[in-house]
């Protein structure tokens, strides 16, 4: 047991107050605040590129949160998550296009829309499991596709549609370093929303469901009310995402929003550990920053043996693919609890050294 | 005393097998009911019918006077029914003290906005006040050492406990519990017995107990029924119960008078000597 070996020796709480807070330790706080205050000043040092790949995670993490609601905390599943997410995208686009709605409000706008969208396929999808459950958010991604490409009113068809920049009030934000700013702004709030949700009355029957349904059902929880809930805060959370990525983008199309996408998002919450919030943020990182990693890589292997042998610079975008799915399966095997189950038993080894028996 | 819950004529059919016939009879509130019978006798079917996880095929429930014959497993929680499992239903990856507090579901108000709102909207003050009610809860079963253990790593005998925890933390009027001592040593099966005593004259609630120890259910329960291929064969006090022929031939076994007599046992012992 990891958990409570983490505790401090010495470190006593004298009220339910102190021991029900979002951090385990005053320490832990303070970390997560110097590292939100670091990110802060992250537009001041990087580059463009290094900006985007951050807001990339911000973005992807959001939507990926709503995932995890679903699949790690309800015990569901979806692969239309990104169905949800592109939903979001051409929803807050529509909004800022043709009502006189600034984006400020629009994203949030997009987020309910989409979850009430979510809510409806929640419907028949509360009722079924497994792989039944499977095939049905397979069909809510096909569906919503579809939609995308007939409906020219809302999406533009086949021609990408435009989204205005972010604007509050009449200042339009221009350019990743301010645009930055709101990713976080999002990023930080959607969590501390989970995290709120996670250790209150519905956050803990969602969890109840995921473990044991039958007698989550004899406790009072209504089975069907909280399974299509967790699909609207799913899609409500995809589709935040999907928003902010439109006003991030300036246009949004279908592609690279297939089902492949919803299975990237389920990669994210595996890699990071199913059922943890930081987990979540750990996991997205993980696989954006993995392809960067692989150029890196092969950059360096540039004229080697390696190289040479598989021909890196022409293959590497299967390889990428391949790494992807490799790593899956070797988390899969090896981590099922994912980076955060790893990233406590690091704690918990230099906690203890160098006397860890 | 006012009835608690009346079954009336309940009958459960699945396909082919019948697991109940027509099985009525009524309980007083503030009682401690016991269900006995031999295994496959229908006792777990009847309490699945009482907290709603089976249908009956024919005939009614009442409880505290109101037909809740239609209504859902979780409906039936928030009129004040708790039960415990035969086989443990623990939430096995949550803490033990997020298990008793998924107990209090049915009592807390805030919801996925004021939750997620937590400090703004009162969420904070009111899961606190819930907190002490349910540390209560853990104080009474002895659970404090484990408040904090995932509840899949305790060991069996502190699961029926915690899950007797999560039964209580609904503060039901009528509590049932399917063998609730099932697979315990001596120690623990006392201590069990006088939580379940506890529950009944100190909490006041309605108890009905399904349990294969028949020391216990003599010693604790106010009435028995017993149950056999589905028929109600018995109900009455523990005393006319055991002594019942019926209840003897299907449950209990009929003794061998001439070892097991002591006067007997006493005579046979002296004409030797």
């Amino acid at each position: 047991m990891a958990g409570p070996a983490l505790i401090p020796a010495g470190d006593f709480r004298t009220s339910y107050a102190a021991d029900t807070t979002i951090f385990p330790t005053t320490t832990s706080r303070n970390f997560a605040i110097a590292g939100v205050a670091l990110l802060c000043l992250a537009p001041q040092f990087f580059s463009g590129y290094w900006l985007s790949i951050l807001i990339q995670i911000g973005i992807f993490s959001i939507a990926a949160l709503g995932l995890n609601i679903l699949v790690g905390f309800t015990g569901q599943i979806s692969i239309g998550h990104a169905a949800f997410f592109l939903l979001g995208a051409f929803t807050s686009a529509y909004i800022s296009n043709n009502a006189p709605i600034p984006v400020f409000f629009a994203i949030p706008l997009a987020g309910l829309v989409t979850a009430l969208v979510g809510l409806i396929f929640g419907i028949p999808a509360a009722r079924l499991k497994g792989l039944y459950l499977v095939i049905a958010t397979l069909a809510a991604q096909y569906i919503l596709l579809d939609f995308f490409s007939r409906a020219e009113w809302f999406s533009g068809g086949s021609v990408p549609a435009s989204a205005e920049p972010f604007s509050v009030f009449g200042y339009t934000l221009r350019g990743d370093r301010q645009y930055f700013y709101v990713v976080l702004a999002y990023v930080l709030l959607s969590y501390i929303l989970v995290t709120n949700l996670m250790r209150t009355r519905d956050g803990r029957a969602l969890v109840a469901i995921r473990d044991h349904y039958l007698s989550a059902e004899i406790m009072g929880i209504n089975l069907t009310k909280y399974r299509t809930l967790s699909f609207g805060l799913a899609a409500f959370f995809a589709g935040i995402a999907g928003a902010l990525y439109a006003h991030y983008q300036l246009v949004v199309s279908q592609e690279g929003f297939g089902i492949e996408r919803s299975i990237l998002f389920l990669a994210m919450i595996i890699i990071g550990g199913t059922g943890s919030i930081m987990g979540t943020l750990m996991g997205t990182a993980f696989v954006v920053l993995l392809p960067e990693s692989m150029e890196w890589i092969s950059l360096h292997l540039k004229g080697g043996a390696i190289d040479k042998a598989l021909s890196l610079n022409t293959n590497i975008t299967f390889l990428r693919e391949i790494a992807i799915g490799v790593i899956i399966i070797a988390f899969l095997m090896f981590e099922p609890d994912g980076l955060a189950h790893r990233w406590r038993q690091i704690k918990a080894y230099w906690k203890l050294y160098p006397f860890s028996h | 005393m006012a009835t608690s819950l009346e079954v009336r004529g309940v009958s459960l059919r699945f396909g082919g097998v019948r697991a109940l016939t027509d099985v009525s009879f009524a309980i007083r509130e503030g009682e401690l009911f016991s269900i006995i019978g031999p295994n496959g006798a229908g006792k777990t079917s009847i309490v699945n019918c009482i907290s709603g996880r089976y249908k009956p095929t024919e005939g009614q429930l009442f409880y505290q006077g109101r037909d809740i014959t239609g209504l859902t497993p979780n409906a039936r929680a928030s009129l004040g029914i708790g039960r415990t499992f035969q086989n443990l239903a623990l939430f096995h990856h949550m803490s033990v003290l997020d298990n008793v507090m998924v107990g209090r579901h049915h009592l807390l108000k805030n919801n996925f906005l004021t939750g997620s709102l937590y400090w703004l909207t009162g969420a904070r003050k009111e899961e606190l006040e819930h907190r002490r009610k349910v540390e209560e809860i853990i104080d009474f079963l002895d659970l404090q050492s484990v408040r904090k253990a995932t509840a899949g790593t305790l060991s069996y005998g502190l699961r029926k406990r915690v899950e007797l925890a999560r039964a209580m933390a609904l503060e039901p009027r009528l509590i049932l519990l399917d063998e609730p001592m099932a697979g315990m040593n001596f120690e623990e099966k006392e201590d069990m017995a006088r939580y379940i005593v506890d529950l009944n004259e100190e909490f006041g609630m309605t108890v009905v107990m399904i349990e294969h120890d028949m020391g216990v259910v003599m010693d604790i329960s106010h009435r028995v029924m017993v149950l056999d291929f589905g028929k109600k064969i018995a109900e009455g006090d523990p005393a006319t119960v055991l002594a019942d022929p019926h209840v003897r031939r299907a449950y209990l076994g009929e003794e061998d008078e001439v070892l097991v007599d002591p006067d007997d046992a006493s005579h046979a012992q002296e004409s030797a000597a």
